[in-house]
């Protein structure tokens, strides 16, 4: 039994199909038990008052924002290497999450930076490079949209999602270079003194639990979506006179 | 490779499209921002080396789409991939074109335009050095994005979208250069990754490039 | 020369989008022979070209050809309307790095028209430039997609015989055309026998999913 099996799309149904209720519930559970956890059942910050507590939508937002970008990325050169269909639907359902994960990290960013920075925008390395990350998912998708040959706007898109990845980070390295920021230190880690404190910790990592679960319900959902939509393409091949 | 140089040369000189558009649309842009920001002296030497840097951008931006696009249309690159050229040396070739057709020209205007907007005395000479590297690296990535689109009909739009991205870092180092010397600090370090990241691209673009290319020709 | 410069076809098949068009095409051609692709429009004489030409992957089947020996000519001219007769046939010339320019202008009759710049030539003088092209390219393997359509007779009988002195000197032609071509000992494959089975879906992938129940 390999992970190469469910590039085969009815093993891959039958089997996201078995996940789905259950990661559609354990997310929805993870945000409600965290996001209750962190809203309502955390003390407030001796500086940053109450409004600390939207840590637990932007800090998990971010990651995910990241993270999907890394999977598109993954899930590309299994495509390009060894061109299993599922892969590249798979890349190709995660970008719009991946997008949507940026645009709230960016608006609760902006949210917490009012009262911290007297701010909603400044121009610090990380809202920069949260906005390059944003451009890059828009270029990705509107690729896929632009071509209609299926093969080919996978191999495309695989191929700009490649080398999108190596200037998104040449991007980071600029921006960094370009101005050294205001934006507080890494809010998790395991090796630091620094990080945040228990009571926020905690329910930190079951929001983020939530968001991970949330994503891989949805990019399950439209992977699915999209795995259909080919079948019936397909289908329609099969009618059709020639 | 020689041959097909020349002759996106030859053709970017005879058909006009190209570079007289970049030079006109450069000096367009400068010209307009007086009229945006006032023509305050110190405002204007102040903005000037990120004006120039964006300018040429732009400018560059322009006549990417020609790149491939007129041969795809005419049937050219279907006889080009199936000549003894590889495609990677195809892709470096009309890149290379592109850069002796536009990035040139654009850094030789420069420092006139950069006098039109009161740039420091200093920054000249860097001006120009950090274009003259630099607008190699936007010929190069951009020749990546005409590849990408160049199935696409009236791909223009698509072609910036993908591409402005992939100029963030070739902009900062580009215009950090210039903005650094005129503020009296050493302008070396961007400079050197500028130049690098324009080195890094004539190496690895021709690559993803044709990679590009021969998923489009199937 | 010999075995490298046979071209051998087998049960090749090509697709169109997510669609198998062709199936099972199988040919063996050795030096001096010409095949006639012939079969109603939309049959995938364009597509195989392309197959034979290493532009587009076979969907199936393997395919022996070599490679530095093809000369491709689309249905489009791959004429540069902004340069004269003479550029186009230079620059070739320089691409494939060899042949001579103005000799073959001569031979195809194009001298009179060498300064002339391409945008203002006639269909069928810039069929004769692209013709010349691959005269130039000294390559043995011409495919040629539909080389006479927008040509009158006179024009058509000087690229058959263009064709049989191609293969008379030990090269090989594929030639995709409507028309019946007259060329001495070219032989003809109607490509509607390969047509692909009703259903069939270019990838293993659309096979699944198209077969399997509703999922």
């Amino acid at each position: 039994m390999s992970l190469w099996e469910y590039a085969n799309p009815v093993k891959f149904m039958a089997l996201s199909g078995r996940i789905l209720p259950a990661a559609t519930v354990l997310s929805a559970a993870c945000l409600f038990i965290g996001l209750f956890w962190g809203f309502f059942l955390t003390p407030d910050d001796y500086k940053q008052g109450s409004t600390v507590k939207i840590i637990f939508l932007h800090v998990p937002s971010a990651l995910m924002a990241i993270n999907i970008w890394l999977m598109m990325l993954v899930t590309s050169l299994v495509w390009l290497v060894r061109r299993h269909h599922v892969s590249a639907l798979a890349a190709r359902a995660a970008a719009p999450i991946g997008i949507t994960m940026t645009l709230i990290a960016l608006f609760t960013g902006a949210i917490w930076g009012k009262p911290m920075w007297g701010t909603y925008w400044a121009w610090d390395p990380r809202l920069t490079s949260f906005m390059i990350l944003f451009v890059f998912y828009l270029g990705y998708i509107a690729l896929w949209q632009a071509i209609e040959e299926a093969d080919t706007a996978a191999d495309l898109t695989s191929i700009l999602c490649m080398v999108g990845s190596v200037f998104a980070l040449l991007s980071r390295y600029a921006v960094n270079f370009w101005n050294q920021g205001l934006h507080q230190g890494a809010s998790l880690s395991v090796d630091q003194e620094t990080h945040v404190d228990n009571a926020f910790y905690l329910p930190l990592v079951v929001c983020i639990a939530g968001f991970v679960l949330l994503f891989v319900t949805l990019v399950l959902l439209r992977t699915r979506t999209h795995i259909r939509q080919r079948r019936a393409q397909a289908l329609m091949v099969r009618e059709a006179p020639h | 490779m020689l041959a097909l140089f020349k002759r996106d040369v030859l053709l970017a000189f005879r058909s006009g499209g190209g570079f007289g558009l970049a030079l006109a649309f450069f000096l367009i842009l400068v010209m307009f921002v007086p009229f945006g920001v006032g023509t305050d002296r110190a405002i204007l030497a102040r903005i000037a080396p990120g004006i120039l840097w964006i300018g040429a951008l732009l400018a560059c931006l322009l006549s990417l789409d020609r790149i491939f696009q007129l041969d795809a249309e005419d049937g050219t690159l279907d006889v080009l991939a199936t000549s003894p050229l590889p495609l990677e040396g195809i892709a470096a070739a009309k890149a290379a074109a592109h850069w002796l057709t536009t990035g040139l020209p654009l850094t030789i205007a420069a420092p006139f335009l950069g006098y039109l907007l009161g740039l420091p005395q200093a920054g000249y000479l860097w001006l120009i050095l950090s274009l003259l590297t630099g607008t190699v690296a936007l010929s190069f990535i951009g020749m990546f994005g005409a590849a990408l689109t160049v199935g696409v009909k009236r791909g223009g739009l698509l072609l910036s979208l993908l591409v402005l991205p992939l100029y963030v870092p070739t902009l900062i180092f580009g215009a950090l250069t210039v903005v650094r010397v005129t503020e009296g600090l050493e302008p070396l370090s961007p400079w050197m990754l500028l130049t690098g990241l324009s080195l890094a691209s004539v190496v690895a673009m021709p690559v993803v490039g044709a990679m590009a290319l021969r998923a489009n020709l199937r | 020369m010999g075995f490298a410069m046979t071209l051998v076809a087998q049960n090749l098949t090509c697709k169109r989008g997510d669609r198998l068009i062709l199936s099972g095409v199988s040919f063996t051609l050795n030096p001096g022979d010409c095949l006639i692709l012939r079969g109603p429009n939309g049959i995938g004489k364009s597509t195989l070209l392309r197959v034979l030409a290493g532009l587009t992957p076979p969907a199936g089947g393997t395919l022996q050809i070599d490679a530095d020996q093809i000369a491709y000519a689309g249905h489009l001219d791959a004429v540069k309307a902004q340069m004269s007769v003479a550029d186009n046939l230079q620059f070739w010339a320089g691409i494939y790095g060899s042949g001579d320019a103005g000799q073959t202008a001569h031979h195809f009759g194009l001298d009179a028209l060498a300064d002339r710049l391409a945008h203002r030539l006639s269909a069928g003088q810039k069929r004769r430039l692209g013709l010349a092209r691959l005269h130039l390219s000294g390559r043995r393997i011409w495919l040629l997609d539909e080389p006479t359509v927008s040509l009158d007779t006179e024009h058509v009988s000087l690229f058959e015989k263009a064709f049989a002195d191609h293969c008379t000197a030990g090269g090989i032609a594929v030639i995709s055309s409507h028309l019946d071509l007259n060329i001495p000992g070219a032989e003809t494959l109607n490509l509607g026998q390969f047509r692909a089975r009703h259903q069939a879906q270019s990838n293993p992938f659309l096979e699944d999913l198209a077969d399997a129940g509703p999922l």
